[in-house]
């Protein structure tokens, strides 16, 4: 009953804001002529960006300048984590990194994944955190909106796709920023710290000392939950109590991590001037989150295993778990960190009942019902030209997507979106499982050492970000596979999509008539959630069989 | 060229907002209004050394104290983490049987609460459940030579719902109701 009514209110709560939400951001990002602070907000984001802000661009322009744009910010972020110990706002005095760790941890910031190999309070100044993890956070973010605009915009039927520059500025000023601006004053009042001051000493009760890291926690948190990044600030990230002090935080911050990727349907709906279609899309995501929520929610009532014949009372599992987050936090945060690519947790993952693992994993293999911000949509475009183009096969059709003729270059450019996906989490995984990599690392052989290189790849792939942390995922082995997964799986799904797009407006729109497949009904519906299922789900079957339900036949 | 200088020209003017001006609000806005839990959440006793923080577990060992949960870092607020045991580890077993024992026992009719002996997701978990606290009570009752049951009234009336109406347990909080006891209650070697 407790979990019916959490689930409800935040799932549906967070849902009835996403539409004004929605409706805000496509006017933020795709302002028209017609809007007169509209106009000036461009005008004053190209003269911010000075000589490459031309407003009309091609594909190949825009994707370069997205490209180029993300060079900078894997530098600058680079630069200022390889310098930390000679630089300010280091009062714990933080020491070097690892080289191998620098190159992860800036590949993991800008890709928006934030897949952590190190403990924040352990190795971070708060200048890193800050100008460069928190940096990245935002803009990062914002780099995932800007290419769902430019996506739009060719689907709409735009002479140009937009300026990159441009973009990526409305979307960190007028999106991003607005937003924490109005979330982390609350969390500030819910009880999170935010202090440049360093670690405190104390002297406990019973004599003993006690060094409690604290830190800018609030301002980092609330970006990092707005922008599907998912880093933390401390290393159990939401579960440690600086980080999530009550369940109230905790209630916002779950809102925080699904409430833009909702809005990002509703922004694309009114950019391609559709909001029927957004609307049946919309329903699809809802229908696999739910479905997500309750397994989870099912599987994560037992205890643990590990406790059976002990005399224990009877509980959920709480290993891992937080009192103050209430029992419903553990199974439902874990659901929302993967749906959307945010990889935040709540509680440990690597403690989850082997099947309540197994649906966080299934959430980042088909990272579209939400998914990041931006990106999720995105990655629902590739499925969709898929369901448009069987679709359109089955009943002899020339397929077409709103006019848009869907041939063959446009599937090959698809399926290779979504095979990449596939690859990069299956070969990464079979490498190192096959590898001292990878089977020295495991916490425990068989099938659960399986299941940790399998959720860090998968999370690396997805550009999400959590982990099944009992992996010794710190080795330079892990630090350089994953980050280059992470950049592979991060630009491809945003490359192909756009040259979809670019390919599409190249070729004359056909007017839609009774002919044309229906996109706005259920039949449609049901015809794309059988494709994510198919396409998305069926591929890692395999691995599923070799990892969580090996383990979950083999307990006790 | 043009696309490099600028993506730096939009760099520098995320950097300035984004990070330089709302870490500046944000930090402004809590150390104004919420000076305490911006700064940790820390509690100082009457000689002004910092005790711990409301929001931290710290150990606790000797049986006048009401114990917190388990650690998997050992209560180091300084390098936080869970266990991160799979739910069939034989290790989550032996620590259980660890902390049964030294709970004084535990049978089939009067079990130990499982938040007693399973790991946190930080290591610092702040509470217990009530049932947690009220099961340590008659060692507590004993230690400092009261009544049970005025170890027990203390503990429930520091049991709260953290989430009203939407959460089913109540929890209590450890360090909190340790100084409560402390300065409610002598400890044995302050009253003889």
């Amino acid at each position: 009953m407790e979990h019916i009514v959490v689930v409800t209110l935040i799932i549906g709560g967070t849902a009835l804001l996403s539409l004004p939400l929605g409706t805000y951001m496509a006017w933020a990002m795709d302002p028209g002529s017609t809007s007169p602070r509209g106009t000036r907000f461009t005008a004053l984001f190209e003269r911010v960006a000075g000589p490459g802000a031309a407003t009309g661009q091609s594909w190949q322009r825009y994707l370069a300048t997205l490209l180029m744009f993300n060079v900078v910010m894997f530098s600058v972020s680079f630069a200022i984590l390889a310098l930390q110990q000679h630089l300010p706002l280091n009062p714990d005095g933080k020491g070097a990194l690892d080289p191998t760790l620098i190159f992860n941890t800036a590949a993991s910031f800008t890709t928006n994944t934030n897949l952590q190999h190190y403990s924040g309070e352990v190795s971070m100044s708060y200048l890193s955190q800050l100008a460069a993890l928190m940096w990245l956070q935002f803009v990062s973010a914002a780099t995932g909106i800007a290419a769902l605009a430019a996506l739009a915009r060719g689907i709409a039927g735009r002479e140009t796709i937009g300026s990159f520059v441009v973009d990526v500025q409305r979307a960190s000023f007028l999106v991003l920023l607005p937003l924490c601006l109005l979330v982390a004053p609350v969390m500030v009042l819910l009880g999170m710290p935010m202090t440049l001051q360093g670690a405190v000493q104390a002297t406990t009760l019973e004599g003993a000392a006690q060094t409690i890291s604290r830190g800018p926690v609030t301002a980092f948190l609330t970006i990092k939950q707005l922008g599907t990044n998912g880093g933390g600030f401390f290393g159990p990230n939401s579960t440690h109590p600086l980080e999530n002090p009550s369940f109230w935080t905790n209630a916002l911050a779950m809102i925080a991590i699904i409430l833009v990727p909702m809005a990002c349907v509703w922004m694309f709906g009114r950019i391609i001037g559709r909001m029927r279609h957004a609307t049946v899309v919309f329903a699809v995501m809802t229908l696999f989150l739910l479905v997500k929520i309750g397994a989870a929610v099912t599987f994560e009532a037992a205890p643990t295993a590990a406790l059976t014949g002990l005399p224990v009372a009877e509980s959920s599992n709480l290993e891992g778990k937080e009192l103050r987050l209430g029992a419903t936090t553990g199974p439902l945060w874990a659901v929302l960190t993967t749906s959307t690519s945010n990889g935040s947790v709540g509680a440990m993952h690597d403690s989850l009942n082997p099947l309540t693992g197994l649906v966080p994993m299934a959430g980042m293999w088909l990272n579209a019902t939400f998914g990041g911000v931006g990106v999720g949509m995105i990655n629902m475009f590739l499925y969709i030209i898929v369901a448009v183009f069987v679709a359109g096969m089955m009943v002899g059709r020339t397929p077409e997507y709103l006019g848009h003729r869907i041939e063959a270059k446009e599937m090959r450019l698809a399926v290779l979106a979504l095979f990449v996906h596939a690859f990069l989490i299956l070969g990464g995984t079979a490498l190192f499982a096959a590898t001292p990599w990878g089977q020295s690392a495991v916490q425990d052989a068989g099938a659960h050492g399986f299941s940790e290189i399998l959720y860090e790849f998968s999370s690396a792939s997805a550009n999400n970000g959590s982990g099944f942390e009992g992996l010794g995922d710190g080795s330079w082995a892990f630090n350089i596979a994953t980050g280059i997964v992470m950049l592979v799986g991060r630009f491809l799904p945003i490359i192909l999509p756009i040259a979809i797009v670019g390919s599409l407006m190249a070729k004359r729109r056909a007017a839609e008539s009774s002919g044309t497949l229906g996109v706005e009904d259920a039949t449609f519906g049901s015809m794309l959630a059988i494709t994510v299922v198919i396409f998305g789900a069926l591929t890692f079957l395999p691995a599923a069989a070799l990892g969580p339900i090996a383990e979950h036949v083999s307990l006790p | 060229m043009s696309n490099l200088l600028s993506s730096l020209r939009v760099a520098l003017a995320t950097m300035a907002i984004c990070v330089a001006g709302y870490t500046a609000v944000i930090l402004g806005f809590a150390q104004a209004l919420t000076p305490t839990s911006a700064n940790g959440s820390l509690i100082t006793n009457d000689a002004g050394t910092v005790v711990g923080s409301r929001l931290i577990a710290q150990a606790f060992s000797s049986p006048e104290y009401v114990w917190p949960r388990p650690s998997a870092v050992d209560y180091d607020a300084g390098g936080a983490g869970g266990s991160n045991l799979s739910p069939a580890n034989p290790q989550i077993t032996a620590r259980a049987q660890e902390l049964i024992s030294a709970h004084g026992g535990a049978s089939v009719d009067a079990p130990i609460p499982a938040d007693l002996v399973t790991a946190s997701g930080a290591g610092l978990d702040p509470h217990i459940s009530l049932e947690g606290a009220l099961f340590q009570a008659a060692r507590v009752a004993e230690a400092r030579g009261v009544e049970v049951s005025a170890i027990e009234r203390m503990i429930e009336e520091r049991a709260v719902t953290p989430g009203g109406p939407f959460t089913a347990g109540r929890i209590v909080n450890v360090l909190d109701l340790n100084l409560t006891l402390d300065a409610d209650l002598a400890a044995p070697a302050a009253s003889q």
